[in-house]
């Protein structure tokens, strides 16, 4: 409870620095804010014309001329939102160093900043691709709803990894080089560009253990084929990121005075 | 409210041996500490009664960034504890957290906040933050177009826009202008007669003796002594003159005072050492003070003829007065190698309040010119300060009075 007080009291803090965070990406550009957009926009371009026209991909069963590129924002878009609040987050203390070393303010602001931020940029962009949704009658109805629990998920997910991987760079900075490269990897060996049943079955076997198939599938399950997720696939990464979150906060608790001397 | 209490206070640095052994020492359960500690301090204890103005003094090194840190929170002691009352505002880190691209507005809101105050607040205190720091328009810039004396000027009056209970001053203070600084300074000195308990880290040892009521000196992380800032201030002269000419040179080049040495070194200043009249060795003058310098100079080649010559300079390395022994007509005559001399310069410190430095020189002839054995630049610093004089400004000390008539 004290916890939440202190964070209360910093809350001008937290949202000032996520406005101002927000506001200094594009300041000093002509464009402005359209920057958050126009960088998924093309890669979600490229990936459509690439796989989808280039490489005549089509999801079995789904037959709408926009299925594919929607089947694509589902997975690139909370993709990007998962991989933008992991790697703020791992860097959020080497970043803030010199804050850290000469004011005294409550530490885990940092953290809570970095995903917000990213929750911010996220939203944007998938206000658009709602109203994309909207606009092709390709919205899924009542159950877009069910994208709510899911999202807590995975910002559960973002929040107990970035924030170990955090505290853990500090002293390994080994972590941050580290976490790129797998986070590469995860993104390819997760159905997201291409679906799941394209592969030979050995793969298909193998890719149902990586728990971020099951939260992709239930995005792509909500926005393409406009049905309930299947609940029950997503215990294993709902226990994952509960048990990550504590690992941080546990983490965090233990190595927070340590890790100043360490920046 | 305002006070601080140190009780036992231990700071040590783990070092370990390789990048690997932290690893180690985290996954292995139960392994032995794989680490060394590097202690920094060691065994601090004091009290600092609410309202008090402490100076603490010490060496590059010797512990007292570390100390700071503790007593603001950033840093958690490894032994012992530091209990504070009241709320703290420390000056070490004016302007941080400024980012260039929003305006002096913006910033100092967003700056006020991160102290723990709220933008409601802020705003209204912004009025008087402004007609502090006296920037004008600029505060509706972006900070990145201001000087580093206005973003001083505005970080200063966010930071102190409400009094704190405790006040901690580092050497940062010293970037503004004179204008500012003793503008700044009447609000330090103010908050304290309002009962704001001041800590300040100074190598400037005009500003302790000046402000505080007690001084602490640290020295290899531990407390070498504390009292009164007079006493302590001596203390520490004698601390740093006790070393030996090759440490005392680092002492210097670690204050941005880098001896430059130069000439065929025939001839060479082996020591040399500022001292009161009775032959105490000094850092800090008191203007008019009657000073000697003593300095030894030994031959390492036999020498037609030997001039020595000395220079003092202010702060900006204009000279101030030399002379040597050419124009003394003190001129030596056939040194053998190994011969030593000795040299004692007197002179009246009727200098202005500043630092000066002194420079040597050892050539034949009448200047270094010709022939020069050494030549050796900053040999000496050390610090003039107003003691029981009314306050002027200048480079000299001219005895005067002023005589007043009122019909």
């Amino acid at each position: 409870m004290g916890i939440l007080k202190t964070f209360w009291g910093f809350r001008g803090f937290i949202l000032g620095s996520v406005q101002r965070e927000f506001q200094a990406n594009y300041k000093n550009s002509l464009l402005g804010a359209a920057w958050t957009v126009i960088r998924p926009l093309v890669m979600i371009i490229v990936y459509t014309v690439v796989f989808s026209q280039i490489m005549r991909s089509k999801l079995p069963g789904v037959e709408s001329e926009f299925a594919y590129s929607i089947y694509l924002c589902a997975g690139v878009l909370t993709w990007s939102f998962f991989s933008e609040a992991v790697t703020r987050g791992q860097n959020v203390f080497i970043e803030n160093a010199n804050l850290l070393k000469k004011i005294n303010f409550p530490r885990m602001c940092l953290p809570i900043i970095a995903l917000t931020n990213a929750l911010v940029n996220f939203l944007i962009i998938f206000a658009l691709f709602t109203v994309f949704l909207l606009v092709t009658g390709a919205f899924p109805g009542k159950i877009f709803l069910a994208l709510i629990p899911v999202l807590a998920i995975q910002v559960l997910l973002s929040a107990g990894l970035g924030l170990t991987l955090g505290v853990l760079n500090v002293f390994f900075r080994d972590v941050g080089q580290l976490s790129a490269i797998v986070l590469q990897f995860w993104f390819w060996a997760t159905p997201i560009v291409y679906p799941i049943n394209i592969l030979p079955p050995f793969f298909q076997q193998l890719l149902s253990h990586n728990p971020m198939t099951h939260l992709m599938a239930a995005y792509q399950q909500i926005l393409v084929n406009g049905q309930r997720p299947d609940w029950m696939s997503l215990w294993p990464i709902t226990l994952i990121a509960v048990v990550l979150c504590i690992t941080g906060a546990r983490l965090f608790s233990k190595h927070a005075g340590e890790m100043v001397d360490e920046l | 409210m305002g006070t601080i209490s140190v009780r036992d206070l231990g700071k040590a640095y783990k070092q370990y041996p390789t990048r690997s052994a932290r690893l180690a020492e985290w996954l292995i359960p139960f392994s032995p500490p794989r680490h060394a500690q590097k202690w920094v301090l060691q065994g601090l204890n004091f009290e600092v009664k609410p309202g008090e103005a402490i100076g603490i003094i010490g060496m590059n090194g010797a512990g007292k960034s570390t100390l700071l840190k503790m007593i603001t929170g950033t840093t958690e002691p490894t032994t012992g504890s530091v209990n504070v009352t009241g709320r703290i505002a420390a000056l070490l880190e004016l302007g941080m957290g400024f980012h260039p691209d929003f305006t002096g507005r913006q910033n100092a809101i967003m700056a006020g906040q991160l102290l723990g105050l709220s933008a409601d607040d802020m705003r209204s205190l912004m009025p008087e933050i402004e007609a502090f720091a006296e920037i004008g328009d600029y505060i509706d810039q972006p900070v990145r177009v201001y000087s580093s004396g206005m973003q001083m000027r505005l970080a200063f009056s966010v930071a102190t826009a409400r009094r704190p209970d405790i006040l901690i001053v580092d050497e940062a203070l010293s970037v503004g202008d004179n204008y500012f600084q003793h503008k700044s300074f009447d609000r330090i000195r103010a908050y304290n007669k309002l009962g704001t308990t001041l800590l300040i880290v100074s190598h400037d040892k005009g500003a302790v003796q000046g402000i505080c009521d007690r001084a602490i000196l640290l020295s290899g992380g531990s407390i070498a002594m504390q009292g009164s800032p007079e006493t302590v201030m001596d203390y520490y002269n004698a601390m740093i003159a006790e070393r030996d000419p090759a440490n005392v040179q680092q002492v210097l080049g670690q204050d941005g005072n880098v001896q430059t040495i130069s000439g065929t070194g025939e001839a060479r200043v082996i020591k040399a050492t500022l001292c009161d009249e009775d032959g105490k060795p000094v850092e800090v003058v008191k203007v008019g003070q009657s000073l000697q310098i003593q300095v030894e100079v030994e031959a390492f080649a036999d020498l037609p003829e030997l001039v020595f010559g000395y220079q003092i300079k202010d702060r900006l390395g204009q000279p101030v007065f030399g002379t040597n022994t050419f124009h003394t007509k003190q001129l030596l005559q056939d040194l053998r190698t190994g011969q030593r001399v000795r040299y004692v310069l007197r002179f009246l410190a009727n200098l202005g309040e500043g630092s000066y430095s002194i420079s040597f020189a050892l050539h034949d002839a009448e200047n270094h010119l010709a022939k020069s054995y050494e030549w050796r630049d900053r040999a000496i610093v050390f610090n003039v300060v107003i003691v029981g004089k009314d306050h002027f400004v200048g480079l000299a000390w001219l005895p005067s009075s002023i005589e007043v008539q009122r019909d």
